[in-house]
């Protein structure tokens, strides 16, 4: 059998406003009233009877052995729920789940912890915790050690333990241990970065080396991206995307809405008082297409109306790109400062090379600022960040690959290279 | 829908009526023990004295209770009207960690859930560790307390201080232990299955525990419970465990079939229907508790 966790029609339901921390006089009263159909007595004032939340929406989905998988969602979109269920620590309330193997879940660091058992205490502890025997944990208990940098300090008790070493010697055990599924819910966010990317390496090379089935929710996307080879995208309690990760994140960063046209453009300053005197972006239209979507080697024409209240001269535009992410791409810059003229709904023309851009999506702000020399603004007035994305999609020329990791190669295509045998 | 012969484990939404997953409980001894271990250590951790502790709350029980019970309210310390006389000491000290056992486990294993909610939400093991291993690392300080009571016993033995006698009674003295834990961990587990959702069920216990302290005879004999209430006063399922203790380890006293037959009953009712409860607040009791 090569499937590990088959998920169908999972369904968790929550019931509203303060349920379960009641006395019992409180559920009587509750209960008389539902007897005599009346509205229950302890609803708060404006609050509606009955009210359900569904933490998960039937969800389904399979995972096969072996495979790596991102849960990626915003805060509430039910991705710790999932886990939650998926381990065993509450039930869900329709739907079924199938799973093969052994489950080693980690939702919180150093679960079942002792403060007062020292380190090698505590691994014994731990690891049984998570499933494992007593033999299982003898014989690799030394690795565990090791592994978690802390040998010095392993027969102190963990309440004299640093943050990062509690972290540290948490990760080792559930690293070492012998299950077919490991499940983690952002546990790397504490622990420094070298052992962070120590902790990622074993990561990879468990599931590589034994085969085992990952599965991994965080929000930082250079982890996920890292580990994962695919995702689940999660936003209230529904899967709205399952499939590769770099797709995964965009669509989770909220870059699918790609507009052709900015209305009421909203300018901001980097300083409080607005120095480029009287300048205000008011809309951004793309010029000759619909959607802002563009193929590899095509140049990006777009049109702003400003409302300018004096004649102006030596203004200077930056637009900066950037990935979904934040992550940095390029810069354009105007190399001379035009004029523009007083004036409401004064229209400007943009053309932009961005034919070296790697396929994918990206992000663009626009600035206007005025300054002695180029690159060097003492005005500044920016449309507000995240208004404008765009795709680059690839074109049938472009020969620089079906696939594009901006991870590992950047965002630009530099070109092709001339090699020869001599 | 999910085959359930493709998987090995299938979660569902419906529990199976009755399931204890005593298989699964079984491959966590490792577990339970190092619970055990725990909290036997991390009780006495930073003491000086350490589980001397353990000896030292019965012994002051039994002095407080020597002058009370014994020279104040003289209350006599025999379950049968008669010649058979056992030291008040061993009367008292035995009595007394019989029911610190029960008293403390009960109270201890009816926290389950609210003591460990930070663990059962991030991990799953079968629950029944929990509870369990409590009561086993409580009995852990009822053998060092025994062992004490058990030099005592020796003690008058030799010195041929009371009608005390070895018999083959003796035998019961572990049915009594095994008894009594089923029933402290049976009544512990419903509690603390009810009080996921209504705590007032807790702050019943320590107060419902004092009365049934002075239901049972603890720091009296049977013989002064006068004979028309006897019926009634034989129902609480904890006296005829402790008669009976006192019965098989002194070799003499209070020891009738019946009653000790329905308070096993009644232990074995109470431990299966304390283990269902518990095995269906445990898919969900983290939603609520």
């Amino acid at each position: 059998m090569n499937i590990a966790i088959k998920v169908e029609n999972i369904s968790k339901k929550y019931k509203l406003g303060q349920i379960g921390v009641t006395t019992l006089r409180e559920e009587l009263s509750r209960l008389g009233a539902k007897i005599k159909r009346k509205e229950d007595p302890l609803l708060k004032i404006g609050q509606k009877p009955g009210k359900n939340f569904y933490a998960l929406n039937d969800i389904s989905f399979s995972v096969n052995k072996g495979e790596r998988i991102g849960i990626i969602g915003k805060n509430g979109a039910g991705k710790s729920t999932l886990l939650k269920i998926i381990s065993r620590i509450t039930a869900p309330t329709s739907g079924s789940i199938g799973i093969n193997g052994k489950i080693a879940s980690m939702l919180e660091v150093g679960t079942g912890f002792h403060p007062e058992l020292t380190g090698r205490e505590n691994i014994y502890m731990n690891g049984a915790i998570l499933g494992m025997t007593r033999k299982e944990i003898d014989e690799k208990c030394e690795k565990i050690i090791d592994f978690s940098e802390c040998r010095e300090f392993i027969d102190t008790p963990v309440k004299r333990y640093s943050s990062g070493m509690y972290v540290k010697l948490a990760f080792s055990v559930a690293a070492h241990l012998d299950s077919d599924i490991l499940i983690m819910d952002e546990v790397l966010a504490v622990g420094d970065m070298a052992f962070q990317q120590k902790c990622l390496e074993k990561m990879d090379e468990i599931s590589r080396n034994d085969g085992k089935t990952i599965l991994y929710v965080s929000h930082n996307m250079n982890t996920i991206r890292s580990l994962c080879d695919r995702c689940i995208v999660l936003d209230k309690g529904k899967i709205i995307f399952d499939g590769k990760t770099e797709k995964a994140i965009e669509v989770y960063l909220g870059t699918l809405k790609v507009a052709s046209r900015i209305n009421k453009v909203k300018t901001e300053s980097r300083i409080k008082e607005r120095l480029l005197d009287g300048f205000a972006f008011e809309t951004l239209t793309l010029a000759d297409r619909e959607k802002a979507r563009y193929k590899t080697g095509e140049k990006m024409r777009f049109f702003t109306t400003e409302n300018v209240n004096k004649d102006l001269s030596g203004v200077r535009f930056r637009a900066a790109i950037s990935r979904p992410d934040g992550t940095a791409v390029t810069s354009f810059v105007t190399y001379d400062g035009i004029n523009i003229k007083k004036g409401e709904n004064q229209k400007t023309e943009f053309t932009l090379d961005i034919s070296a851009l790697a396929p994918g999506r990206y992000n663009m702000i626009l600035g206007a600022y005025k300054g002695t020399k180029p690159g060097n603004p003492l005005y500044f007035d920016i449309i507000v960040r995240g208004t404008i994305n765009f795709e680059v999609t690839a074109d049938e020329d472009f020969k620089a690959g079906n696939y594009w990791n901006h991870t590992k190669w950047g965002s630009i295509v530099g070109g092709p290279i001339e090699a020869k045998q001599i | 829908m999910i085959d359930k012969n493709e998987f090995d484990t299938v979660i569902t939404a419906k529990p199976r009526f009755f399931d204890l997953h005593l298989k699964e409980t079984f491959r966590y001894k490792d577990l339970c023990l190092l619970f055990v271990k725990r909290d036997f250590k991390a009780g006495y951790k930073q003491t000086i004295l350490g589980p001397v502790w353990a000896i030292i709350q019965p012994l002051l029980t039994t002095v407080m209770f020597f002058f009370v019970f014994g020279k104040l309210a003289r209350l006599d310390t025999s379950d049968i009207t008669g010649n058979f006389v056992v030291p008040r000491f061993l009367f008292y000290f035995g009595s007394s960690i019989c029911w610190s056992y029960f008293a403390s486990t009960l109270q201890a294993t009816s926290n389950t859930f609210l003591q460990n909610r930070a663990v059962m939400g991030k991990v799953y093991y079968p629950r029944f560790v929990s509870p369990l291993s409590t009561a086993v690392s409580h009995l852990i300080s009822f053998f060092i307390q025994f062992a004490l009571l058990a030099a005592a016993y020796i003690y008058y033995l030799s010195r041929d201080l009371g009608d005390m006698k070895i018999t083959p009674y003796l035998l019961l003295f572990p049915l009594c232990i095994i008894q009594l834990m089923m029933l402290s961990l049976g009544l512990g587990i419903i509690i603390s299955s009810v009080t996921t959702k209504y705590r007032d069920l807790a702050m019943l216990v320590s107060f419902g525990l004092q009365i049934l302290h002075y239901l049972c005879p603890v720091a009296y004999g049977l013989s002064i419970v006068p004979e028309k209430y006897m019926r009634i006063y034989m129902l609480n399922p904890v006296t005829p465990i402790l008669t009976t203790f006192r019965f098989s380890l002194f070799g003499g006293g209070y020891f009738n079939m019946f009653y000790f037959v329905v308070s096993l009953a009644v232990t074995l009712v109470i431990f299966f229907a304390g283990l269902f409860l518990f095995g269906r607040v445990e898919r969900t009791f983290m939603d609520t508790i």
